[in-house]
Order: structure tokens, then C-alpha cells, then sequence
């Protein structure tokens, strides 16, 4: 039996190569919307990289693309030397998603158990590798409980979990905190990066959220609205680990401006959250102007 | 201390350390009221009867019917026990014949689209024939006095509800679910085996709790068009034409009885195969 373990395919390049990416959604022959054009991005190992940008700008699609849940209408993804649908069908892939979409049948174990049952592990291997896993995202105390009976910071710590538990080379998380509280996001967002720095995994993250993506990221990927284009790469080089200090460190707000002009030049419309979405001119300049006094 | 009804469903409790403090179990304190009510109303019933004066035949009092039940319980021409045990045989014959053809019906049109194209609009569309209309002929094909024509009434009832149920439970799954499996390269055997039937459990538990009333309704409703004299719906049929009602009203009694017991146990096994969701609908 081959190990599955990212660790055991160590090899140098990317671990994600896209290029030349498009996506045109069709309805019968015609073709309806073009979600994303020209996408070219590579992702090194060990790299966190946010895809940020307007709703509808395809950051979504791409990483449904990458993750081969959907494919390119053109361009190639590599994933680890190999397409995009071989590395699925490797498990070299773990999926987080904005609802943590747990099993309600199952205890809160034998949800991070699933993929480890698929892939065929024994079950002393499973269920030492549970406890690990819940302990990582400290939920060591609520193994017998059912997903109902969690919060949804919970619900989605345990997503996590039961994402990193067959050691996936990659992690897809598609806006993972969205559906949160800000309190809960920030907490969240300390604990990803914690789980980051240990496990050495390669993620990419979509987000609506600039805080978000300059707080969590290597690199933060700026797409503009549809067609979906790649406008601007900012690298975040605020040093690690990162704390609370770091969300008030000058660097910080740097970048955060940096990155929210750069969704401007795209023409994103941002709220006073720092979150990008519809919003009104207005509320573009409040934003933009109080970005200046921080 | 009056413990009626569904006062049976808690006695699961406990049973299980695996899932403890799982259990949506209520405490007897909640059926009080609903218990109060019940035995008020058939004092109210026996109080009002004598009060009337009423005949007999008209309305008998409570202890009239229960002295009947016990008159006929085991022998004489409206002989209720036997009557009942070979209506609950029927019953149980179609619910496994309905359940079983339900299921396969289900998953067939879950796997194979064609089968989905060609057999959901079929079943849809026999669903608002009057199935019971067709008793007479099924007793016609099956032998008057034989068991499987009453067996197949009760199947047919219990068919569409059962298939119709499984099958939403089989499709009515988180779209992401589907993603998530498919990331980890799951097969479709795979899906169906751990997303798709734990889904369909509680569907096809509540499916299973309409038809065993159906499948009683259904034994019953054929007897009335002829069949062996020992079963219920002769005994109904007979008495009520001998204007002996309180016998009516025993077999009746009797049959609510049975189909009560039956409800019952598909709630206990309900409580065993996925207790996680009697939690699920408490804290809902």
C-alpha cells in the first residue's frame, strides 16, 4: 500500500501550477458568463495564499478548479507533478468549506474519521489520529458529541481537523470564516495559523475579508470582477508568528491598504468592514480615507 | 400513577452509555396532561352514555365494550384474538412486501436516472388511483379467503409512502457533502453507503410510521369485501350486521390497539438504529 502522506512526495516546484486558465459557464451552447480569463499562479510548498476580490470575480471557481471539483474550459492546473484530477483521486487534497458540512449521524470523532475510513486506515490508526487531530484544534473534550451540539466556530474547527487528518498536501479552504462573528473569525484565524506552522500544509484561501487575507497570508492574490483576472500579487511580509500585535503593527495596515487599493484598481466596491462586496461610492471613499488614518 | 400509550417509548432509556444524555426522552410529566385527558374523556363517554340513557346500539359505555372484549376474547363465533392476530399476519406480510419494493423502487431510481425517469412518474401516478377500490379485484385474483389478497392491499398502500421517502432522503443531501466525498476521491458505492443511506434513516423512519398504520387499514379495509371469517374485518363486517356493536366496538378497539403496539415499535427501533436524532429534533 502507498502512503498518502504529503511528506512521503517531497519534490521540488510548485505544489500548485496554474496557467492559462479560463472558465466560461455555458447554458446549452451558448456561452453565459466568462467567470475567470488568463490565470496564471503558482504556489510553492508550504505557502498560505488568499484569493481576494469582488463577489463574482471566479476566486471560488478557481479554487474549485484547482481542487478539480470543476474544470478549466482551458488552461491546465498541475497539482504536486500531476493534473489537478490525478491529485483528487491521490487524496492530495483537503476541503474546507464555508458550511463545515458535518454529518449530523456522526459523533464529532467519527466526522474526522470519514476520510481515514475511505481511505482505508485501520481503525486503531483512525482513532488515534482523531484524537490527535481534535486535540490539534482543541476540541479534545467533545469527541462523543454530535455536530448539533456545537457552535458553528466549533463545527468548523472540526471541518479542519477532519480537512488536515490524512495529511493532505494541499488545503482548499473556501471562506472558511465567513459565516462567523468577528470575534470568532480573529480567534479563528490565530488558530489556523498556529495549525499552519505546525503542519507545514500548502493552503489556499478564498476570503471576502482584507484584515483576513493580510493577517493569514504569505501571499495575497487580488482578482478583479468578472471576467475573473489576476490584477495584482501582494506579498505580505510581516514576520511570523503573527499575534495581536501584528493587527496593530504599522506594517499591517501597510498591506491592508495595499491590498484594498489594489481591489479599487480592479474596481471591487469595499464596505467599512474591510470587507469586499456591493456597497455604495460613498462608503468606498469612508473606507479608502479611514484605511489612511491607520 | 397512569402510564398509557406513548409512556412505552422512554423504557429505551439509559440503555446505552454510548450515547448518554443523547435522548430527546421526555419525562412522564410531560404525557400527564395528554393521559388526564384520555381517561376524562372515556369517564366523560361511560358518565354521558348512562346519563342519555342511550341504547346500546346506538353508543355502548366504555365497560360495555371492554366486558365484550373479554366475552369473546379467545373462542365463540366473533372469536376478537385469533380475528386480530391473522389481520396483524396480513398486515405484517404487506408491510414487508410494500417496504421491500419501496426500498428497491427507491435506490433503482437513485442510481439509474432511466430508472428514475420511468418509474417515479409510474408510482406518482398510481399514487392518486383509490388504491382501496381495487380490493375486490385483488381478492378476485388472490382467492377471497386467502391471506396474500389482503397482504397485497396493505402492500400497495404501504409502497408509496416508503418509496417516496427513501428516495428524498437518498437525493436531499448537501450539495457540499457531495464535493467533500468526491474530494476524497469517493466512489459512488461510497457515497451511497456513507452519506446518502444515513441520510434517508430518518425519512424512512417516518415513512415506516405511516405505514404500518396503512398496511392495518389496508387488511382491514380488504376484509370488509370478503375473506376468512376469523379476521378483524369480518368480525367488524358480522357484528355490526348482527347488531351486536359492542363487539364491533371490541374489534375496533382491538385494532387500534394493534395498531399502536405497531407504531410503537417502529419508535423504539427508531430510537435504537439513529438515536443522535431524537436529540437532533429536541434541540431543533
Amino acid at each position: 500500500m502507498t502512503d498518502p502522506s504529503p511528506r512521503a512526495a517531497q519534490q521540488t516546484g510548485p505544489v500548485v501550477r496554474v496557467s492559462g486558465v479560463d472558465k466560461t459557464f455555458r447554458r446549452g451552447d451558448r456561452a453565459v458568463t466568462k467567470a475567470l480569463e488568463a490565470i496564471d499562479l503558482d504556489i510553492a510548498r508550504g505557502e498560505f495564499v488568499s484569493l481576494i476580490g469582488p463577489s463574482g470575480c471566479g476566486k471560488s471557481t478557481l479554487l474549485r478548479i484547482v481542487g478539480d471539483l470543476t474544470s478549466p474550459s482551458t488552461g491546465t492546473v498541475t497539482v504536486n507533478g500531476k493534473t489537478a484530477e490525478q491529485a483528487r483521486r491521490d487524496r492530495d487534497y483537503g476541503m474546507v468549506f464555508q458550511a463545515p458540512v458535518l454529518f449530523d449521524w456522526r459523533t464529532v470523532e467519527d466526522n474526522v474519521k470519514l476520510p481515514l475510513e475511505i481511505l482505508g486506515w485501520d481503525a486503531a490508526r483512525r482513532a488515534s489520529r482523531a484524537r490527535e487531530m481534535l486535540d490539534l484544534v482543541e476540541l479534545g473534550e467533545f469527541v462523543k458529541h454530535h455536530p448539533f451540539q456545537l457552535s458553528g466556530g466549533m463545527q468548523q474547527r472540526v471541518a479542519i481537523a477532519r480537512a488536515l487528518a490524512f495529511e493532505p498536501s494541499i488545503l482548499l479552504m473556501d471562506e472558511p470564516f465567513g459565516a462567523l462573528d468577528e470575534m470568532t473569525r480573529e480567534r479563528m484565524n490565530g488558530e489556523v495559523l498556529r495549525i499552519w506552522e505546525r503542519t507545514g500544509t500548502t493552503i489556499l484561501f478564498v476570503t471576502h475579508s482584507i484584515p483576513e487575507a493580510v493577517f493569514l497570508s504569505s501571499r495575497v492574490v487580488v482578482m478583479s470582477a468578472r471576467p475573473g483576472r489576476i490584477t495584482t500579487i501582494v506579498d505580505i511580509d510581516l514576520p511570523r508568528p503573527r499575534t495581536d500585535e501584528t493587527r496593530e503593527s504599522r506594517r499591517y495596515f501597510e498591506l491592508v491598504t495595499a491590498v484594498r487599493e489594489a481591489l479599487r484598481a480592479g474596481g471591487a466596491e469595499l464596505d467599512d468592514r474591510g470587507t469586499v462586496g456591493p456597497g455604495s461610492d460613498a462608503s468606498i471613499e469612508r473606507t479608502i480615507a479611514e484605511g489612511a488614518v491607520g | 400513577m397512569t402510564t398509557i400509550g406513548p409512556a412505552i417509548a422512554p423504557t429505551s432509556r439509559g440503555s446505552r452509555p454510548a450515547v448518554r444524555g443523547l435522548r430527546g426522552t421526555r419525562s412522564l410529566a410531560w404525557y400527564l396532561p395528554a393521559a388526564i385527558v384520555f381517561v376524562g374523556g372515556i369517564v366523560l363517554w361511560e358518565v354521558v352514555v348512562g346519563a342519555l340513557n342511550l341504547q346500546a346500539f346506538v353508543l355502548p359505555k366504555p365497560t360495555a365494550i371492554l366486558a365484550a372484549l373479554q366475552a369473546n376474547w379467545a373462542e365463540g363465533r366473533f372469536a376478537l384474538l385469533p380475528s386480530a392476530t391473522a389481520t396483524l399476519q396480513e398486515a405484517l406480510t404487506g408491510l414487508v412486501i410494500g417496504t421491500t419494493v419501496g426500498l428497491l423502487v427507491a435506490f433503482a431510481s437513485v442510481r439509474w436516472v432511466t430508472a428514475r425517469g420511468i418509474l417515479l412518474p409510474l408510482a406518482v401516478a398510481a399514487n392518486a388511483v383509490p388504491i382501496i377500490a381495487f380490493a375486490p379485484l385483488l381478492n378476485n385474483w388472490f382467492g377471497l379467503v386467502n391471506p396474500l389478497s389482503k397482504a397485497l392491499m396493505a402492500a400497495i398502500l404501504v409502497f408509496f409512502p416508503v418509496m417516496a421517502n427513501v428516495v428524498r432522503g437518498l437525493v436531499d443531501v448537501e450539495p457540499a457533502a457531495v464535493e467533500l466525498m468526491r474530494s476524497y476521491a469517493a466512489s459512488d458505492w461510497t457515497i451511497l453507503r456513507k452519506l446518502r443511506v444515513p441520510n434517508a434513516l430518518p425519512y424512512f423512519f417516518t415513512a415506516m410510521k405511516v405505514a404500518t398504520t396503512l398496511s392495518l387499514i389496508g387488511a382491514i379495509v380488504a376484509e370488509y369485501f370478503g375473506g376468512a371469517s376469523t379476521v378483524l374485518g369480518r368480525m367488524i363486517v358480522q357484528s355490526a350486521s348482527a347488531l351486536k356493536f359492542d363487539i364491533t366496538w371490541a374489534a375496533i378497539l382491538l385494532g387500534a390497539a394493534t395498531g399502536i403496539v405497531f407504531y410503537l415499535v417502529v419508535a423504539v427501533v427508531e430510537r435504537f438504529v439513529i438515536p443522535w436524532h431524537a436529540t437532533l429534533r429536541a434541540e431543533a
